[in-house]
């Protein structure tokens, strides 16, 4: 009896001991050396592994990080200026600064603005809808409704408006990844330089069609007047296909483009209300629009 | 217009056009030339919408007369002989801008010319109905029989091939009657009747039918030594190589339970699809969708305004109750959609795949194989747009390929 434990405990610790022996020699042998930096930036970053950085997830960045020699294209939009001053305190290497962008929509196409022309009953996808056809309504470079959008983000940035049947973009919560704009079949999204108490100026529209083809389809549409284009102090308004665009990097956001507006195409958010004659515009534009600009210009007034 | 690279417009506003002038050539080998159906004046070249739902360029013509250029033959009587040498016959239907009438609008002068060190050994030619509903080949086949098969004779000369076969479905007894009776003079050409079937107007259905061949994944129908035409493509080849008629018109069917008048007609390219449903007696009350092309792969049409262009088979109205899509359920895993796939693919795993953008294994999966026929999504329990999301991934993956290649 005796002798059958001794046997047992003896051979198991044989075993033990030479299966030790043989996976410290493995492990000596097969050691993979890593940059322990590689480590201490990834638990800088935000972890959200959204790719907005153009990697697949926050561990491909820091590892491009420590190897890059500079950050010349390397950036965590989501992060923003602080965590790659981090990164680049770990590295000691030099931050390379970003402006903080946000997303925002170049369709004002709401259900009220732009009749439907036909009835789509197809697969609930903007990628689906946009393959098969220009889309339910006379516009064929607006949005479909479909919240591709509203799909692909990971920071619970966007909604549908029900409403208007377009995707709202809360500022608090993007973060600029890119996601939507790689989403969207109609290439609507921009990411736009940030400006201060979330403003902004924008043509929402993307309509390149000859103006009165695309008033007919939609109200709001812009017809490429390029009455914007000369009011403009600033140079920041560019003409192409029949549609303004303004540079958000050279606007000041004076507004003087938003009142020559014939069409209200160009939309100004976050802006205190204007004094007498404004109160007729705010009549005139898309409701939904407005009203949020209103609540949001408390909100930033509360704050 | 035609599959491939879209043709560069040689005409300008005010210009006057004639039947069968060249409006617009060829950019590139796999291209086609585009030809006045009309005659008059260049109103304008503006963007249009077209069947693809999208506005593209086009010409727009104020139609005057019908005046034909002098050079084209417009008796109606049969010339049979052709003894042009085969570069001859595949530059006149280069010229012609002829591309693959069944649907595809594959320019033909690609498809002639056959890659080195491949060999066609069989003509076939398509006269099997590409889906349900349409009969524009059938009339084809029963009023054009003899220019049909003086086509196929052209065609066998321009590929160099001994035998021609041309596959009809059991369902048009009176055509398989007729064109047998037809190639008793024609010794290489047989007609072999066909089960019906679908989908088996396409081309490497149609091989596997009649040969017994099956067509490698990714290959062409070349390489089992095959090469497959329409039969509407056959007529055109003959009214190009013996006649020097451009493709300007095509058989078009318009059917529909509602209609009061279903009919084949005869028509210009160019010609709005809603003139053909006033000639076939109107747009019906029910009208739930106007479709373009069959019920299995057609698509509906946002606007009937559009023009009728290479590739309009048919147009079909179908009723409200029948056109309304059912409501998508989960997938319950019955694998019907496996089973019914011509191609052998998995169209549930596929959809699947190409909602969540996963190109790569969609092109493992062998998405390209596809023919979008449409069983998968027709036969689906629960309605789930199978169909949609692979042809959506199939365009991706088909980008991934070409610029792969660049």
């Amino acid at each position: 009896m005796n002798e059958t434990i001794l046997f047992t405990i003896l051979s198991l610790s044989g075993l033990g001991a030479g299966a030790a022996v043989i996976l410290y020699i493995v492990a000596q042998k097969f050691k993979v050396i890593e940059d322990p930096r590689i480590d201490e930036v990834e638990e800088a970053l935000p972890a959200a592994n959204c790719g907005g950085c153009g990697f697949a997830g926050c561990r491909n960045f820091a590892e491009a990080c420590v190897k890059a020699e500079n950050f010349d294209g390397l950036y965590c939009p989501v992060g923003g200026n602080d965590v790659m001053a981090s990164v680049a305190r770990i590295l000691g290497k030099e931050a390379v600064e970003q402006e903080p962008r946000v997303a925002v929509l170049r369709c004002n196409g709401s259900c009220e603005a732009r009749p439907k022309t036909n009835i789509y009953d197809g697969a609930t996808s903007c990628a689906v809808a946009s393959a098969l056809y220009g889309g339910d309504t006379g516009c064929q470079y607006g949005c479909l409704g479909f919240g591709d959008c509203v799909e692909v983000c990971t920071f619970d940035a966007l909604s549908m408006d029900p409403f208007t049947g377009l995707p709202v973009v809360n500022d608090e919560k993007c973060t600029a990844c890119g996601a939507c704009v790689k989403a969207c079949p109609k290439d609507l999204f921009e990411l736009r330089k940030r400006a201060k108490k979330d403003r902004k100026i924008y043509v929402a529209c993307r309509n390149e069609e000859k103006g009165g083809i695309a008033k007919k389809s939609c109200t709001v549409a812009c017809i490429g007047c390029s009455k914007c284009f000369k009011v403009c102090p600033y140079e920041a308004i560019v003409m192409e296909n029949n549609l303004a665009f303004i540079d958000s990097e050279k606007c000041r956001l004076c507004r003087k483009c938003v009142t020559e507006c014939p069409t209200n195409s160009i939309i100004e958010i976050g802006f205190p209300p204007r004094k007498i004659q404004d109160k007729e515009e705010t009549a005139v534009g898309p409701e939904g629009r407005e009203e949020k600009d209103t609540n949001s210009t408390i909100n930033t007034k509360e704050e | 217009m035609h599959l491939g690279v879209p043709a560069k417009c040689l005409v300008n506003k005010g210009d006057e056009v004639k039947v069968g002038q060249l409006l617009a050539s060829a950019d590139g080998f796999v291209s086609a030339n585009i030809h006045s159906p009309f005659s008059g004046t260049v109103l304008k070249i503006d963007k249009a919408l077209d069947a693809s739902g999208y506005k593209r360029d086009a010409v727009f013509i104020g139609v005057k007369g019908d005046e034909w250029l002098s050079t084209i033959d417009t008796s109606t009587q049969l010339k049979k002989d052709c003894r042009l040498d085969p570069a001859e016959i595949i530059h006149r239907i280069n010229e012609a801008g002829i591309v693959g009438l069944g649907g595809a609008t594959f320019p033909s002068h690609v498809k002639l010319t056959i890659p080195r060190g491949k060999k066609a050994e069989y003509l076939l030619i398509n006269g099997v109905e590409c889906e349900p509903y349409l009969t524009s080949d059938h009339v084809l086949m029963l009023e054009k029989g003899e220019e049909l098969v003086v086509g196929v004779s052209i065609l066998m000369r321009a590929l160099n091939v001994e035998q021609a076969v041309i596959g009809i479905e059991n369902n048009k007894p009176d055509a398989i009657a007729h064109l047998r009776e037809i190639v008793t003079g024609f010794p290489n050409i047989s007609v072999q009747a066909l089960q019906v079937k679908y989908p088996q107007g396409g081309e490497k259905q149609l091989i596997k039918a009649v040969l017994n061949r099956e067509v490698p994944s990714g290959g062409l129908p070349v390489d089992v030594g095959a090469v497959v035409f329409n039969v509407g493509t056959a007529v055109a080849v003959y009214d190009a190589v013996q006649k020097n008629k451009p493709l300007i018109e095509r058989v078009v069917t318009i059917t529909g339970k509602s209609l009061t008048t279903p009919a084949n007609y005869r028509v210009r390219f160019g010609t709005p699809v809603s003139a053909l449903i006033e000639a076939a007696g109107g747009l019906p009350e029910d009208t739930g969708k106007v479709i373009n092309g069959g019920p299995m792969m057609g698509k509906a049409l946002a606007d009937p305004g559009v023009p009728v262009v290479k590739g309009s088979s048919g147009i079909l109205i179908l009723p409200e109750p029948e056109a309304a899509r059912r409501q998508t359920e989960p997938c319950i895993r019955c694998s019907r959609c496996v089973s019914v796939c011509p191609m052998g693919l998995e169209p549930y795993l596929l959809m699947v795949l190409g909602q969540k953008s996963l190109h790569e294994r969609m092109e493992n999966e062998k998405v390209m194989d596809c023919i979008e026929c449409g069983s998968c999504s027709y036969t689906c329990p629960s309605s789930r747009p199978l169909l949609d999301y692979i042809r959506l991934g199939k365009a991706e993956v088909g980008k991934m390929i070409r610029s792969r290649k660049k």
